[in-house]
This record gives structure tokens, C-alpha cells and sequence, in this order.
């Protein structure tokens, strides 16, 4: 919980790691991965809250009870796991390396899980065994994920389906997305999200939340987004450009909130690329540049409340304070954008 | 003999295809080596996994764009730092396409990735020109009017008329100053619409160029300069 003038803020982070991204675990394309995430911590951190990279590689689980809970404000965290087990033998942030979390601090994490439709039938049986163990309501994709020769795969090929219709089945409802630099094929855009669009059509009762709101690809997003009322907008990598770019970042959320609307979009810290502390404290401060406010309109609290948890509390089924239960009912229907012109 | 200006000159007309600008501005030239007749140029990206068919694209034209340079003799253009280098650098200095560099991971060339950009690069470039004259105070109805030869000069509107003749749409002056990215007409309902679109459009692009300078900043050392002039 988050208090500041007297309002209390509900703060569900939906997108955290624990990885394992040391020089004992990785090959030279996961160490420019981790490098890669490293420069995002740079660039779009304060400067108090730099690590050293040795730090950065690899953290301990008392630092991600400090940074998420004891500091972080959170009442609730979402583990979103990324496998690449091609860069990272161990893995990079697998479901069982969250786990242990789940077991010592019950009711303070969810753990989902994830999929990777090229591993066929094997790949169906250890989504059972996922949600058997861990009863994950949801799984975090990443499309971009290497497979031997394969550089990705996409959410509307037939071999995805199927990974969905079992999740279906299963009761995992929430369908994370992360669109990254590579897709099959690659002569393609890999960070389009239309395939997302297939899936959310094919889908309905699927909630689809894509993370960093399809940057760099905001457009793109934003137009299956308006029509396709199950698909969701994660903050991840979008929200700390409050710190260095705060108009570009006002002009992000206006954006959201004209072709969305104010209950389909998620805080996520990305943790530990950004630290929630800042970001939440940050977002809690931020407004719509005036000069911006007659094209974008306001933040209001209530709208901060439900970006910060309120949403994420309605995907996951998460209980949320009875003071809040009138903000989280108040549903704003519609997204003002409407009749869209595809803009290519 | 050639000169390093002449070769940096020559990579100023390279763009960036997925956000239309200019590779010499954008900080991607890490060093030009002029030797006789022969020219290296070394390019860089912001990140180790920048997407690998934009990479080829820019190593591809950068190379062409200097070969055009008259009395020039080899050329080399190696990317650096990119987890594509040696896949890249080996297909283009033999001549071979996207399809060579990734054999089995691509179905085709890239023309169509290109295309789709060039089009969101002039949608985006249109919101410019258009958001500039409704800020001196022109009408929607004005501007649903207005004709390319009309439009004042300016980067802006320059940008516009070359992305226009890569596309082949009219760029005659009596043509319409804003079209759909695909060269159709707008009346005055539909250039709004269309515009509200190419607003996002627009920040996608300039939002990617500002993170991608940040982040080669932040990569290589140097300094970033927006930040610098914030």
C-alpha cells in the first residue's frame, strides 16, 4: 500500500523476475542479453537506484523482498517468467526457479507460467505440470525466444492454438505477451502485435496483456487494442520514461487512455530492470503536462488506482481493500477512440 | 582519391528504415577509414539484439550509398556489437540477400518490411506538416484543400515529397498536400481520422529514435543529444 495526500494506493506489481543471468549461466548472446537489459537500468533509472552490474546479474531473494515489498509498496507481485534456455542453460527466469517464493510468503506473489508452442506435445504436458504444481492463472510469452535454429515463433500459428485452447481448459486466463527483435519469419516486423489480434479474436474469453504496451510498436497496438476488448496494456519498460522523458510518457498514457480506456491498463516495474519504489511514487506525482491536458486530459487518482493495482486485481482475482471497491466497480466501458483508419 | 566527407556525406542520405532518419545523425557511423580508393565504414546499433532485418537493410544500403561515390573502389561496411555481425557482414560483402544471411529463418527478401515503414515514415512525417498549420491556425477544412505546391518549404515537407516519389504516389503540385499512406484521397472527416491515427504513429517513431539515441549513449559512452540540449 502506497499513502500520499491521504490517499491509499492498492499496488499490484504484474511484472517481476528473479533471474539468473551470471557468467556461470549464460553463453555470449545471453550475456548481450543481460547487457542489453542492463543499459535499459542505466539509461531509464535514477541515478540512486543504479546497481553495479555484478549486482544486476544476478540478485538475491532478500533483495527482492526489500525492492518489491519493504520498499517497494507492493501488496501483491506477479512473476512473469522468461525461459530462454538457449542463452541460459539453467534458464533465465524459469517458473521453478520463482516457485520457492510462492511457498514462503503465501498470498504475496503470483506465479505464472509460460509456453513455447515449438516444443509440441512435451510442451502441452509440462503446461499441465505447471499448472498442476503451481496453479498458474496465467503465462508470459516471449515470441522472440531462439529454439535452436528457430529465432521465434507467432501467436496465431496452429501450434499456438492449440498452447491456448489447453489454457482454456485449464482455467489459465491471462495470456502475457512480450514482442522482442526476432520472429519466424525474420524477413518479417517482429515487434508487430497483429498476431496478438488473431489470438484475442480466436480467444475471447482470454484476457491478452501485452507487455510494454507494444513498444516500439505503440501504433500497432493500439489498433487491435480498440478492437479487441480482452486485449490489455502492461506498463512494463513504458513507465519509467516518466523519469527522463515525462512528455513522451504523458503523451503514452493519453494515447492508452483514448484507444483503451482506464481499465485495461497494468503497472508492471519490469523488476529488476527499474525498481517500483521510484515508480510508484513517481507515478502517484505525475501529471499530464498542462499545456498537454486540453489535447490528453487528466490523471485522475482514481484512474491511478486502478493502473497501479485495481486492474490487475480484476485479471487475477486478487482481493482488493473495501475502500477501493467503488473505484474498481466504476468501469468506463468504452474507449473514446473510435472508427479507426488502419494508418498503413 | 576520396575524402571521409564525402563518405559521411554519402551515409547522410542512409536512413534508418524503421524510423526515418538518417544514420549519420542517429549516431550509428562508429568510423569511416579512407584509403586510397578504398573505404571501410564501421556502423553500430544501440543494442546487441537490435532487429536483425532492419540491421541488414541499413549495412545494405549504407553499402550502396557509398559505392555510388564516383572513382571509388572497395568497400567494406561492417557492423559492429550485433549478435547478426557475422551473419550480416558475410552475406554483404558477397553480394547475398537477407534470405542468404539467415537461410531457413527468412521466406523472402525484405521489400515488403521496407515498404510498410516507408509508409508509417510518411504518415508520420505528414502529421508534422499537418500539426505545424493547424497550430498557425488553419481550418481542417483548409488543409483538406490545401495542395502539395502550397506547402511552404521545409524539412518536413521535403521528407514528405521524396517519401512520396519512393512510394510512387502523385507528388504533382496541383496533387493533394495529404493523402492516406497508401495515396488515396482525404475529404475533411477522413483527413481528421486519419491524422488522429498519424499522431501515434508519429510518436511511435520519434519515441523509438529518442530511445534508440539514449540507449547508444548510454552503450558506447557518449553523450546523448537530446538530453543534452533538455
Amino acid at each position: 500500500m502506497y499513502e500520499k495526500d491521504g490517499e491509499r494506493y492498492f499496488i499490484v506489481d504484474a511484472h517481476i523476475a528473479y533471474w539468473d543471468a551470471g557468467p556461470d549461466n549464460r553463453n555470449r548472446f545471453g550475456e548481450g542479453f543481460i547487457k542489453c537489459f542492463y543499459d535499459y537500468h542505466r539509461n531509464l533509472s535514477p541515478e540512486e537506484y543504479l546497481w553495479p552490474f555484478e549486482k544486476f546479474q544476478r540478485y538475491s531473494e532478500a533483495d527482492l523482498l526489500h525492492d518489491i515489498f519493504e520498499v517497494g509498496y507492493a501488496d501483491h507481485a506477479i512473476f512473469q517468467p522468461t525461459y530462454l534456455t538457449d542463452f541460459f542453460p539453467r534458464g533465465f527466469n524459469k517458473a521453478e526457479q520463482d516457485a520457492p517464493f510462492l511457498e514462503k510468503h503465501p498470498g504475496m506473489f503470483t506465479l505464472n507460467g509460460s509456453f513455447d508452442p515449438r516444443d509440441g506435445d512435451k510442451g502441452l504436458e509440462y503446461l499441465e505440470s505447471l499448472h498442476d504444481r503451481y496453479n498458474v492463472p496465467g503465462v508470459k510469452l516471449y515470441t522472440a525466444e531462439w529454439k535452436g535454429e528457430s529465432r521465434g515463433w507467432r501467436l496465431d500459428a496452429p501450434e499456438a492454438a492449440r498452447y491456448l485452447e489447453k489454457c482454456q481448459e485449464l482455467g489459465i486466463k491471462n495470456i502475457h505477451v512480450h514482442k522482442g527483435p526476432t520472429i519466424w519469419p525474420l524477413d518479417r516486423d517482429a515487434f508487430d502485435v497483429a498476431d496478438v489480434d488473431g489470438a484475442a479474436s480466436s480467444f475471447p474469453e482470454l484476457n491478452f496483456i501485452v507487455e510494454h504496451v507494444g513498444l516500439p510498436r505503440l501504433e500497432d497496438f493500439c489498433w487491435i487494442a480498440t478492437q479487441e476488448p480482452n486485449v490489455y496494456a502492461g506498463l512494463s519498460v513504458a513507465i519509467p520514461l516518466m523519469h527522463t522523458r515525462p512528455r513522451y510518457f504523458a503523451q503514452i498514457i493519453g494515447e492508452l487512455l483514448y484507444w483503451l480506456n482506464e481499465d485495461r491498463i497494468l503497472f508492471g516495474s519490469d523488476y529488476a530492470i527499474w525498481q517500483p519504489k521510484w515508480l510508484v511514487e513517481k507515478f502517484v506525482d505525475f501529471q499530464i503536462p498542462e499545456d498537454m491536458q486540453s489535447e490528453l486530459g487528466v490523471l485522475t487518482t482514481d484512474v491511478k488506482k486502478k493502473i497501479l493495482g485495481l486492474n490487475a486485481a480484476r485479471l487475477y482475482d486478487l482481493e482488493i481493500p473495501a475502500q477501493d471497491a467503488a473505484i474498481a466497480a466504476r468501469s468506463n466501458g468504452a474507449a473514446v477512440g473510435s472508427e479507426p483508419v488502419s494508418p498503413a | 582519391m576520396i575524402s571521409a566527407e564525402q563518405v559521411l556525406d554519402a551515409l547522410s542520405g542512409v536512413r534508418d528504415p524503421e524510423i526515418d532518419e538518417p544514420l549519420t545523425d542517429l549516431g550509428f557511423v562508429a568510423g569511416v577509414h579512407v584509403d586510397g580508393t578504398s573505404v571501410d565504414v564501421r556502423l553500430r546499433l544501440p543494442t546487441y539484439f537490435c532487429a536483425p532485418n532492419f540491421a541488414y537493410l541499413m549495412v545494405a544500403d549504407a553499402l550502396e550509398a557509398v559505392r555510388s561515390l564516383p572513382q571509388v573502389g572497395d568497400v567494406t561496411i561492417t557492423l559492429d556489437d550485433h549478435f547478426a555481425s557475422g551473419e550480416i557482414n558475410g552475406a554483404i560483402a558477397v553480394g547475398q540477400g537477407f534470405e542468404a544471411a539467415f537461410p531457413g529463418e527468412s521466406v523472402g527478401e525484405l521489400p515488403a518490411l521496407r515498404d510498410l515503414f516507408t509508409r508509417k515514415a510518411f504518415t508520420a512525417r505528414q502529421s508534422r506538416v499537418c500539426d505545424a498549420l493547424l497550430r498557425v491556425g488553419r481550418t481542417w477544412e483548409e488543409l483538406a484543400d490545401t495542395r502539395l505546391g502550397a506547402l511552404a518549404g521545409g524539412p518536413d515537407v521535403t521528407r514528405c515529397i521524396s517519401l512520396r516519389m519512393s512510394l510512387g504516389i502523385d507528388t504533382a503540385p496541383g496533387s493533394p498536400a495529404f493523402v492516406r499512406a497508401d495515396g488515396s484521397a482525404l475529404d475533411v472527416d477522413g483527413l481528421k481520422r486519419f491524422m488522429r491515427v498519424a499522431r501515434l504513429v508519429r510518436l511511435s517513431l520519434e519515441g523509438n529514435a529518442g530511445l534508440c539515441r539514449a540507449l547508444l549513449a548510454t552503450r558506447y559512452g557518449i553523450e546523448d543529444p537530446e538530453e543534452a540540449a533538455a
